[in-house]
């Protein structure tokens, strides 16, 4: 059976990167007991696949993972053993069955996020930074420089902005997210202060995923639904 | 939330702040207000190489059992966040409740090597502790050595209050007791380490002093006030079944040296190889049961949720009942995915059996530790090894489909001279030649790969080689250059590769190891110059260690080039381990005539250890009827 867990990270595990709760997830499953499926051969590992890597500083509420396996386990059941099994700073909010092909595995179908945005205590600029940013987001094209390896290149991150507002001091966003298209909330805070002739000092902000979405939209048109949505709560046998 | 001691940014701006926030599956969190005493348990290195220390999790989990004391774990703070920390004042803090260290009743550190010896500095400098025992009051923890290197404890002893000499699962309890007593009763701090070292097996400097003659070596050592032991006596658990063990240790976040259950099966080793310290620190050798073990093991999986398991003991083979154990292991766990290490085991037809049922023989290399390369040197060191059983296991070996064997050599033993280093090229050309003598061509894997390493070897308190000279290091990479010419003359030099160690860093550890007390000034003076990991091989600074010995005014040769006489003090002499500096020096003779001394299961050899009444001491006695020590 495949199952996608979505989970919370924050507090000091927000210094613990992806391939440590990756790691962390490894050994959460057995202590908690869960009949997690392996690869076959001669080195096998846990079938189990992150749906987007959250950086090292960022907390979430909207982290998922697929998992498949051997034993079904209730959602109330398996929730209320990893969370036993688990660290104060990773808690696990649910626990869906997905559909078994290969087109429904979450790293395939994310395509976007949102995120809160704050400044860290004693890092906001001291001058009113908030009162543009509805004119901001109001632009046909938000031009930025790209540095890359090749070297600068003015790329429009517009088209994948999709929502940007604040309220009392927070900024929320909804951005493009996966493998076709991925724009990080520090990129377009950063483009927009530049437009108000600011610019954030080194680890100002203070970044919180909110909700990972699939795009079920046809024909061009966004519909956007949490990835979580996608698949059924498990009910006790 | 849990507070942490440094701030979000400082934490994102250094490599991997998870080494410094806690909070890990398994760490023990208590009320700091409900507790009589807090100790903090330090390994002065990293944290991926203290979190792989079992000694730590075992005392950490007896510490945290009693309900009045509350121990955390501290560890060496990484250059980056050293330099930090020193430029703000940040005083170095414990992992669990993120407070400073010198708010603790104790301060605990292990001494597992002795190139840590600056890190023990930099772990006081940065708490705020002063560097001197003397200059402590009641605002300073107790600060405690224990591990292998408090069995010589002369050249850190100024930085130490106290040392516990031998295993900690035996009167710490007492130690606890008493500083409570002494709180209660408001007495001076020196008091309490005067009654502190009347507990057997506790050693307090500062109540002692050291005269020299004027040759520069020990005219006595003594104690300075009456009522404290001349003699301080090493502590064993002599019952390792029901020793306290922990069932469930703290699980790292990060990848860690050691990052796996760890099964300690056995302590001590029946051997008696004459370089190794650790075989005669830890006589006598003592088993734990196999149904204790199987307990621990299942117990211990299951609280870490760790997808590796390993047995730990100095020589696994010898462990009685190493079938029972490895089969166990395998029926138990091998089907829920669960990787087993055996390491430290005997390459022989069982042990080729199990190895080829845990690992994939392609990928894996198969571990001889000879020692050295000519059968007079393997004698001479009593490495009970012979060439015709490394030969015959490679072989077997090679059919069992492996094709890549690990050597490992020590270089500068005594005694050794030119031929015996050439030996080990021969050794391992006879190796590689058996691979092609063996394996038919249409069955192997391309050629076989064998690794020679050899390491340059450091006389040792407590071994029969205590009394020998060590080299300079340009001697050491003479007889590392001897090897490799002699290995690219061999006719299958294209399946040999040769590595070989840093050779000043084996003079600086020769000093420690058999240092007196003068070598505090010189680590204090090159710490005060930068020295810091001086294990990392990236921190490591010859240059900066000669000038220390130089402003310290303290001769670096005196402590390595001199081969000891009989009648020599020693710095450590007045520990006692059971084993006597009799049956060592027998030994040191024997050695000169390449005699080899049977284990202990063999025959006993009278070493002393017997007085400690338990594990193989005493399984001697039911079988021989009660020989005298």
């Amino acid at each position: 059976m495949k199952v996608r867990v979505k989970f919370s990270k924050y507090g000091i595990m927000k210094f613990i990167g992806h391939l440590d709760v990756m790691r962390y997830f490894q050994k959460a499953m057995r202590r908690a007991g869960i009949d997690i499926a392996f690869t076959e051969g001669m080195s096998p590992h846990m079938i189990m696949s992150f749906a987007q890597p959250l950086g090292v500083g960022l907390t979430s509420d909207g982290e998922y993972m697929d998992i498949e396996v051997r034993t079904p386990m209730s959602s109330e059941e398996a929730i209320r053993r990893l969370n036993q099994a688990g660290a104060e700073g990773i808690t696990v909010t649910e626990w869906k069955q997905i559909p078994e092909d290969k087109g429904s595995k979450a790293m395939t179908l994310v395509a976007a996020a949102d995120y809160e945005l704050r400044f860290r205590k004693g890092f906001a600029p001291k001058l009113d930074w908030q009162s543009n940013i509805s004119h901001f987001f109001a632009q046909q094209s938000i031009p930025v420089i790209k540095k890359t390896k090749k070297g600068e290149r003015e790329v429009d991150i517009r088209p994948f902005l999709y929502e940007m507002y604040v309220n009392a001091g927070t900024v929320y966003f909804k951005l493009a997210a996966g493998s076709e298209a991925n724009l990080k909330p520090e990129l377009v805070m950063d483009a927009y202060l530049a437009t108000q002739g600011l610019e954030a000092q080194p680890f100002a902000y203070e970044i919180h995923r909110r909700e990972l979405y699939a795009d079920i939209g046809k024909d061009g048109k966004r519909k956007l639904v949490a990835l979580g949505a996608l698949g059924e709560d498990v009910p006790c046998a | 939330m849990r507070k942490l001691a440094l701030s979000d940014e400082l934490l994102l701006s250094i490599e991997k702040p998870a080494r410094y926030i806690g909070g890990e599956v398994n760490a023990v969190y208590k009320d700091a207000q409900k507790v009589a005493v807090r100790f903090a348990m330090c390994f002065p290195d990293v944290y991926e190489i203290g979190m792989s220390h079992l000694g730590i999790q075992i005392l950490y989990d007896m510490f945290n059992q009693r309900e009045d004391v509350w121990c955390e774990r501290v560890y060496s703070p990484w250059v980056d966040l050293d330099r930090v920390m020193r430029e703000r004042h940040i005083p170095l803090f414990a992992l669990e409740s993120q407070d400073p260290i010198r708010d603790f009743d104790f301060l605990g550190i292990t001494l597992q090597y002795e190139m840590c010896y600056t890190n023990i500095l930099q772990i006081l400098d940065l708490s705020g502790i002063p560097l001197e025992a003397s200059e402590r009051d009641w605002g300073c923890p107790i600060v405690i050595g224990g591990g292998p290197c408090a069995y010589n404890p002369e050249p850190i002893a100024e930085f130490f209050d106290l040392f516990y000499i031998g295993e900690g699962e035996t009167v710490y309890d007492d130690l606890l007791e008493l500083y409570k007593t002494c709180r209660k009763e408001a007495v001076s701090r020196r008091e309490f380490l005067r009654r502190a070292a009347q507990i057997p097996g506790i050693y307090a400097p500062l109540f002692y002093e050291t005269t020299y003659r004027e040759d520069g070596t020990i005219a006595s050592f003594t104690p300075t006030e009456d009522g404290i032991p001349s003699v301080i006596e090493k502590q064993v658990q002599s019952d390792m079944t029901n020793a306290p063990y922990p069932e469930a240790p703290v699980v790292p976040y990060i990848k860690v040296t050691q990052d796996r259950v760890v099964l300690e099966i056995q302590r001590g080793c029946i051997r008696g190889c004459r370089f190794c310290q650790a075989g005669m620190l830890y006589r006598p050798t003592r088993e734990r049961s196999l149904e204790v073990l199987k307990q621990h093991a299942s117990r211990m999986l299951e609280n870490t949720g760790h997808e590796e398991i390993s047995l730990s003991s100095l020589s696994s083979s010898d462990y009685s009942d190493l079938a029972g154990i490895v089969t166990y292991l395998i029926d138990e766990f091998q089907g829920r995915n669960i990787n087993i290490c055996l390491p430290s085991l005997r390459i022989d037809a069982f042990s080729l059996d199990v190895m080829s049922k845990v690992q994939d023989v392609k990928k894996s290399s198969l571990t001889f530790a000879p020692e050295a390369g000519s059968q007079r040197m393997r004698d001479v060191i009593n490495k009970g090894l012979t060439e015709e059983v490394i030969l015959e296991g490679a072989a077997e070996a090679f059919h069992g489909g492996w094709n890549k064997v690990k050597l490992y050599f020590m270089l500068g033993l005594p005694l050794e001279e030119e031929a015996d280093r050439k030996d080990i090229a021969h050794l391992a050309e006879k190796i590689a030649a058996t691979y092609y003598e063996e394996v038919p061509k249409d069955q192997r894997q391309g050629r076989c790969q064998i690794t020679v390493s050899t390491s340059f070897f450091v006389p040792k308190p407590f071994t029969p080689f205590q009394w020998a000279r060590m080299y300079t290091p340009g001697d050491y990479l003479g007889f590392a250059k001897t090897v490799n010419h002699e290995i690219k003359a061999m006719k299958n030099q294209k399946s040999i590769r040769y590595n070989w160690h840093q050779a000043d860093e084996t003079v600086l550890e020769g000093v420690f190891a058999r240092g007196d007390r003068r070598i505090g000034a010189v680590i204090k003076e090159a710490y005060r110059q930068g020295a810091l990991f001086d294990a990392w091989t990236e921190q490591w600074n010859y240059e900066r260690w000669l000038q220390a010995f130089q402003t310290a005014g303290v001769d670096l040769d005196f402590y390595t080039l001199r081969e000891r006489a009989e009648d020599e003090i020693f710095p450590w002499d007045f520990i006692h381990i059971g084993v006597t500096k009799n049956f060592l020096w027998r030994e040191w003779q024997k050695a000169h005539r390449a005699e080899v001394t049977p284990n202990c299961r063999q025959q006993c050899s009278g070493c002393g250890a017997a007085r400690y009444k338990s594990g193989v001491c005493m399984e001697q006695r039911a079988a021989q009827g009660g020989e005298a020590e």
